[in-house]
């Protein structure tokens, strides 16, 4: 993809937030939260815990309902939709938790990932293993993901870096336009980090990628847009270079970063 | 499925051959406790599904069997023997109770689920025991059996071979089923439910049609079981079946089709033995106590069922060897 191509891509708004807010009783997660997120961007969410972050990105998933404002993906507005219809409309996410099936090999995570296209659940007499598209599908994520030489291996055996390697690999087997990556660094090694940073860079190009992250290095370093989160409102959303210089990120969060 | 035959595949051909060539050799009363026993194994691979398939925990599951048993009784003609339509109704009104039953109770889920699906199952039970209906706590005579073609159910070895077939076509179809690509997804909601949701499948109508299929091979097991004795009354949907049939399960080890079959038999094996006067004397009119140890004992030195002696065997003998995988606690795609 030319950079022409890719700067007007950064216009068109894959998944858009008006106005989101969750309260559990008197606690608000999420207060007024309005945000854009746009093919061929990495839009990282930052904030300290409690922010808010993982409720955000469970409420654009689907997997809690917001208390009120809608979400949009594209032009159409998905806010009452169910998590599994959202996912097939494109919406991919991976869990700051390992959420990998254990007891399954690397590539039948994958494959079971990309049955999500071609369900056909009447084809009984069919096996699962013989599906060439899911199957093709499962290997092409494996391979982005950097774990091509893993596919046989049980998923519950991988190291902690190979098992988020893992959960964007499941992310990616579906297909998905939007990835909601939650904390997708978490607990690895600086080999791994940048294999993981170079994996986003090229996602970049024709996903819309929201990006939820605590190492602030690599947030700075592949962010193309940076919004800060404090007890469930948004403070600051700008570039990279503009949140680093706002006055209220710095006493409320960077703390002198 | 690999290339070359795995041990599985072996026992289970051996198994069903045995079965095959069992009438040559059992008598009268063999072949009729080898049918019951054979019909329990349906029924205890109908609730396998459930529980080693998808990680439902059904403890209402007496319930298809029972309503499969009665529809048998009360849809029989009164004057000529029944034909194929007869089977076809049984399974028919099983599945359709058991596709009501599981609308409402998979919108619950854990503890709950097991305390719903008892419910119904009680539900179902009060109806057949204290109404008219099913001819109450005495239950209903099946005069006349049904006749399939060439095939006179009558005939206990008649019956003995379509009680065979019909194991070994559920157990075919739950093979195939296992790792189709409904099965996979099956499996996928039992591991891990919320990710297979959030990876787009729509898990709730996936659980439903697992649990009505469940519910007509059990009303499969309970024609047999009607046809066999000729008889139904309301015990055939107590919960102590659906209790009876879980611990089938469990002892034969889940998340296996052959522990299901390896299960049935080994309860029903043991329930024999310990209610024979022959070895117990008068204390066989104890059965329940003897059985309940031994079913305790084996859960306990047994965590994976008598499925996984071989294994356990193995490491005894060879150390934690390569079996690795087993330690999570879960295992894949086996029959």
């Amino acid at each position: 993809m030319s950079v022409t191509e890719a700067i007007a891509n950064r216009s068109e708004v894959l998944i858009r937030c008006e106005a989101l807010t969750r309260q559990w009783g008197g606690l608000i997660a999420v207060n007024q939260v309005s945000l854009d997120f746009c093919l061929g961007a990495v839009h990282a969410v930052i904030g300290t815990n409690g922010a808010g972050k993982s409720t955000l990105i469970n409420m654009l998933s689907g997997e809690i309902a917001p208390s009120s404002g809608s979400i949009y993906l594209k032009s159409e507005n998905i806010t009452a939709w169910s998590q599994p219809r959202r996912a097939q409309a494109g919406l991919g996410r991976s869990y700051q938790r390992n959420t990998i099936f254990p007891s399954f090999s690397v590539l039948e995570n994958c494959r079971l990932a990309a049955q999500s296209r071609t369900p056909k659940p009447w084809h009984w007499w069919q096996s699962a293993s013989s599906c060439a598209q899911s199957l093709a599908a499962a290997r092409q994520a494996a391979e982005l993901a950097g774990l091509q030489d893993w596919l046989d291996q049980t998923a519950g055996l991988l190291s902690h870096g190979q098992k988020r390697q893992l959960e964007i690999a499941m992310c990616l087997a579906g297909h998905p336009k939007v990835l909601l990556l939650d904390e997708p660094l978490a607990g690895m090694g600086a080999e791994e980090t940048d294999r993981m940073l170079t994996l986003l860079e090229k996602l970049r190009q024709d996903h819309a990628i929201l990006l939820v992250e605590h190492d602030m290095d690599a947030v700075f370093r592949i962010a193309d847009q940076i919004t800060v989160m404090v007890n469930g409102s948004v403070i600051a959303s700008g570039t990279p270079e503009e949140v680093r210089n706002n006055a209220e990120v710095q006493a409320a969060y960077l703390g002198g970063h | 499925m690999p290339s070359k035959p795995s041990a599985a595949f072996v026992f289970v051909l051996a198994f069903f051959a045995t079965l095959a060539l069992y009438p040559l050799v059992g008598g009268k009363f063999g072949v009729d406790l080898v049918t019951k026993i054979m019909i329990y194994a349906i029924f205890a691979l109908s609730l396998e599904l459930l529980v080693g398939g998808t990680g439902l925990v059904c403890f209402g599951q007496a319930a298809f069997f029972g309503i499969g048993a009665y529809a048998t009784v009360l849809l029989s003609p009164s004057s000529d023997p029944a034909g194929l339509a007869l089977w076809v109704f049984a399974i028919l009104a099983a599945s359709i109770y058991a596709f009501v039953v599981g609308a409402l109770s998979l919108r619950t889920s854990g503890v709950y689920f097991i305390m719903v699906t008892l419910a119904f199952a009680q539900m179902a039970y009060y109806v057949v025991h204290d109404t008219p209906l099913g001819g109450g706590t005495d239950g209903i005579y099946l005069y006349i059996k049904p006749v399939f073609g060439p095939f006179d159910l009558d005939q206990p070895n008649t019956l003995y071979f379509v009680t065979l077939l019909s194991l070994i076509a559920v157990f075919v179809f739950l093979a195939r089923l296992s790792v189709s690509r409904f099965g996979r997804a099956l499996a996928g909601i039992r591991v891990n439910e919320q990710r297979m949701r959030a990876t787009g499948f729509s898990t709730y109508p996936y659980k439903l049609a697992a649990f009505t299929i469940s519910g007509g091979l059990a009303g499969l097991a309970g024609f047999l079981f009607a046809v066999k004795d000729g008889f139904v009354n309301p015990e055939m949907l107590s919960w102590h079946l659906s209790g009876a049939v879980l611990i089938m399960i469990i002892l034969g080890g889940i998340g296996h089709l052959r522990g299901a079959l390896i299960g049935a038999f080994a309860f029903a094996l043991l329930q024999e033995l310990f209610k024979s006067e022959a070895i117990f004397g008068a204390f066989a009119k104890h059965w329940h106590l003897g059985l309940g140890l031994s079913i305790i004992a084996s859960v306990a030195l047994l965590p994976r069922g008598l499925v996984g002696v071989p294994a356990q065997l193995q490491e005894r003998l060879w150390g934690r060897s390569s079996r690795r995988a087993q330690s999570l606690g879960d295992t894949d795609v086996s029959h």
